[in-house]
């Protein structure tokens, strides 16, 4: 596998030279080649694009990695005609690939939302942006009149949900288009579709997406020319922090995450790099040859989550950046399960106080408790990633945990924060 | 045919967005049931042995709020 | 001749109304107290909650004895309509009346619980919150219309019972005021740490050379520490 291959940008971020705009469907056609999207009753074509994704072996972009060709068969198994969702809600605050991926390849999430409506039955697609993101409402709205004009055989929906951290988990989204409340709730049989009202729904990733209309253009053999044979493809990672050219990159999964580091141009020592998502992990500087793919980083206590890294420089510090990065998560809690309602303001409390150098001699003890408490009782995954969070802070910045627990003032104490927490928006529906 | 007496091995789950910290389900049946420091139930989903099902039925009737359930394990689980 | 008289009628229509309402004001006490998840060691919440179900069952068939008892004596002339439609009989219609109230209340609160699995949690609370109404309507039915009730014994009963339940009332509220000022210290606790920065989301993306699209790093705001500091205060 070639690391930094050019030609992984020949993928997702294909784009014409010349100046830079979102690409209308004449140009998106130039870029891509052409795709042809049947009516909802073409046997051959569904069953053909099912088994071009599941012999792609496409892992969901939307966090959870969850294999695609497997979603599509609880709803096909149903009678009611579906729904498609596509999540483009992009919670987390250091992700922008969904963001540049509306803005500047709109066609290419819609060629691969009408591929998925074509294969499930559906006839209505809602493409779900979340209510701060105008410009990538503005871009999809362009691209679906061209469409309407050209006469799609599709409706499309463009729906604004609030702005929230767990707005765009999957139970979520789909509670926000039935009951305008961005509630997540528990799925205890996941092969059960998801609906909204009586009607099936499928959500997947704008990115996701992305990926079947490559597929569909190129077949599965060609989308496994790129990537691991667990985790084929590319992936599109934001890159932020201590870098020289922060941004959206798309790689090859499995790259390993120096190399996607220095893509982006690392030239300062650095103390962590946070991975996945504010629900993701720290990983130390020793780890950074790990490949960026949800195998190799599960096993060094990461994961995949969203394509997100932020470099954090030598001179920050990972015990504040984490004290800040809990408090936000716990204000974003849907107030519906009490581990997460008091666990996780008790697990920034901890944090805080060890990184005030206030710490008891119980409080890592205590951590420890909380998070083994917190982990899986929730109606989703909101406070596990929390606690995977500070797990791998204090295995990432160990030295710091400990400076902090003693009093002694770390190096990072006045370094600017490299990590951006939106303001805080009113509560998802339910006061706690 | 033979009526090949078969139990049926059941579980308890909470489901957490009904749960308010009643506290019921944990004192009819602390052997599967315990609170943590605010109050909420965490669940331990071991199947409930013959002799407390029972008792985990009335933890489920109990609740105010409806949240906990047994349900059958699956065979092979 | 009657197997039973009047007399024996009325002496039990009072009696065992008093009964109703005495184990009512318990019912009530012990519906405050199992809402307000009072526990202790050796009494669980849970057989609180199974205790007020029974007493207010209890409740009720002495309920049923005095509206019984009360129909069946031909002393006054009282319909089979008037225990359930208020204010419908020609014998002290206010007072009667206020009965018929209570009663159709604890009727409601009866059927709901019967038919709890099956209605939401919303309609049978709101359902069971109404019926909060039903004691003071049956104490003043009581004191209105019982014909014992300027008597001294009946009203230091009614007395114990107004402060047995008025006292676990105000219990109540308290306990209810603290839960909600730790809630709230919870919540204000969570106000995020955030960056006062403009939301990077509300421009487009820039685009860098080449096939890299970036985006704008959003202002720093400052070092993390002060930002901590900051929302401390």
């Amino acid at each position: 596998m070639t690391t930094m291959a050019i030609d992984t940008a020949d993928r997702l971020l294909k784009r014409p030279s010349g100046p830079n705009s979102a690409m209308d469907l004449a140009t998106h056609l130039a870029v891509h080649g052409p795709l042809r999207i049947p009516g909802r009753d073409d046997r051959s074509f569904r069953d053909g694009i099912l088994r071009a994704v599941a012999e792609s072996g496409l892992l969901g972009r939307g966090g959870a990695g969850f294999p695609s060709a497997v979603k599509w068969d609880a709803v096909r198994r149903s009678a009611r005609r579906p729904l498609l969702v596509v999540n483009a809600m992009e919670g987390e605050p250091a992700s922008a690939k969904d963001r540049v991926l509306l803005c500047y390849s709109p066609h290419l999430v819609l060629d691969g939302a009408e591929v998925v409506a074509a294969a499930i039955g559906a006839g209505e697609i809602v493409i779900c942006i979340a209510d701060d993101s105008d410009p990538s409402a503005a871009s999809v709205e362009a691209a679906i009149a061209e469409r309407e004009a050209g006469g799609t055989r599709r409706r499309f929906a463009v729906e604004r949900p609030p702005a929230h951290y767990v707005a765009g988990e999957e139970s979520a989204l789909v509670n926000w288009l039935a009951t305008e409340q961005s509630l997540p709730f528990q799925r205890v049989d996941k092969s059960v579709p998801l609906r909204v009202g009586r009607r099936t729904a499928l959500v997947h990733n704008a990115e996701t997406l992305s990926q079947v209309a490559l597929i569909a253009r190129h077949g599965p053999g060609w989308f496994r020319g790129a990537g691991t044979a667990d985790a084929p493809g590319t992936t599109l990672v934001t890159v932020s922090g201590a870098v020289r050219s922060p941004g959206v990159v798309e790689v090859e999964m499995g790259t390993p995450i120096a190399d996607v580091l220095a893509r982006s141009g690392v030239d300062a020592e650095l103390s962590g790099v946070l991975v996945g998502g504010y629900g993701g992990a720290w990983i130390d500087p020793s780890r950074l040859s790990t490949p960026y793919a949800p195998g190799p980083l599960a096993a060094a206590g990461a994961t995949h989550g969203v394509g997100i890294l932020v470099a954090l420089p030598a001179s920050s510090c990972g015990i504040a950046e984490t004290a800040r990065i809990v408090r936000y998560m716990a204000g974003q809690s849907a107030g519906q399960c009490g581990p997460c309602v008091f666990g996780l303001p008790a697990l920034a409390d901890d944090m805080e106080l060890l990184w005030s150098g206030r710490g008891d001699a119980e409080l890592f003890d205590r951590v420890s408790r909380r998070a083994a408490q917190i982990e899986g009782r929730g109606a989703c995954r909101h406070p596990d990633g929390v606690v995977r969070l500070v797990r791998s802070a204090f295995q990432a910045f160990a030295a710091d945990a400990h400076a902090h627990a003693h009093g002694r003032p770390c190096r990072g104490h006045d370094a600017p924060t490299v990590l951006y927490l939106p303001r805080p928006r009113a509560s998802v529906g339910r006061a706690s | 045919m033979n009526a090949t007496l078969r139990r049926v091995a059941v579980r308890l789950r909470v489901d957490p967005v009904a749960c308010d910290a009643y506290g019921y389900c944990a004192e009819i049946l602390p052997e599967r049931v315990t609170l943590d420091e605010w109050g909420y139930p965490i669940v331990d989903g071991t199947p409930v042995p013959a002799g407390l099902v029972e008792l985990a039925t009335r933890a489920a009737a109990e609740c105010p709020r409806r949240a906990v359930h047994l349900e059958q394990v699956a065979a092979g689980h | 001749m009657l197997a039973t008289s009047s007399t024996t009628l009325w002496y039990s229509t009072r009696a065992t109304g008093i009964v109703a309402l005495v184990l009512l004001t318990a019912t009530m006490v012990l519906g405050i107290l199992t809402a307000g998840r009072v526990r202790t060691r050796s009494w669980p919440a849970f057989a609180q909650a199974d205790l007020h179900k029974r007493v207010s069952i209890l409740a009720m068939v002495f309920l049923a004895i005095h509206v019984l008892t009360a129909i069946l004596d031909t002393y006054v002339h009282l319909g089979w309509a008037s225990i359930v439609v208020p204010f419908s009989s020609s014998y002290q219609p206010f007072w009667t009346g206020l009965g018929a109230v209570a009663v159709d209340l604890m009727i409601a609160v009866a059927v709901s619980s019967a038919l709890r699995q099956r209605i939401s949690a919303r309609t049978w609370r709101g359902i069971h919150w109404v019926a909060y109404g039903s004691w003071p309507v049956a104490m003043a039915h009581s004191l209105g219309e019982g014909t014992d009730a300027a008597k001294l014994w009946m009203d230091a009963l009614a007395a114990v019972c107004t402060l047995a339940v008025g006292g676990a009332l105000a219990w109540r509220v308290a306990d209810h005021r603290r839960a909600r000022d730790l809630a709230a210290r919870v919540g204000a606790s969570t106000r995020a740490v955030h960056d006062p920065a403009p939301a990077p989301r509300s421009a487009a993306p820039t685009l860098a050379d080449g096939n890299q699209p970036t985006t704008e790093q959003p202002h720093r705001a400052g070092s993390a520490t002060r930002l901590l500091e900051k929302d401390r205060q």
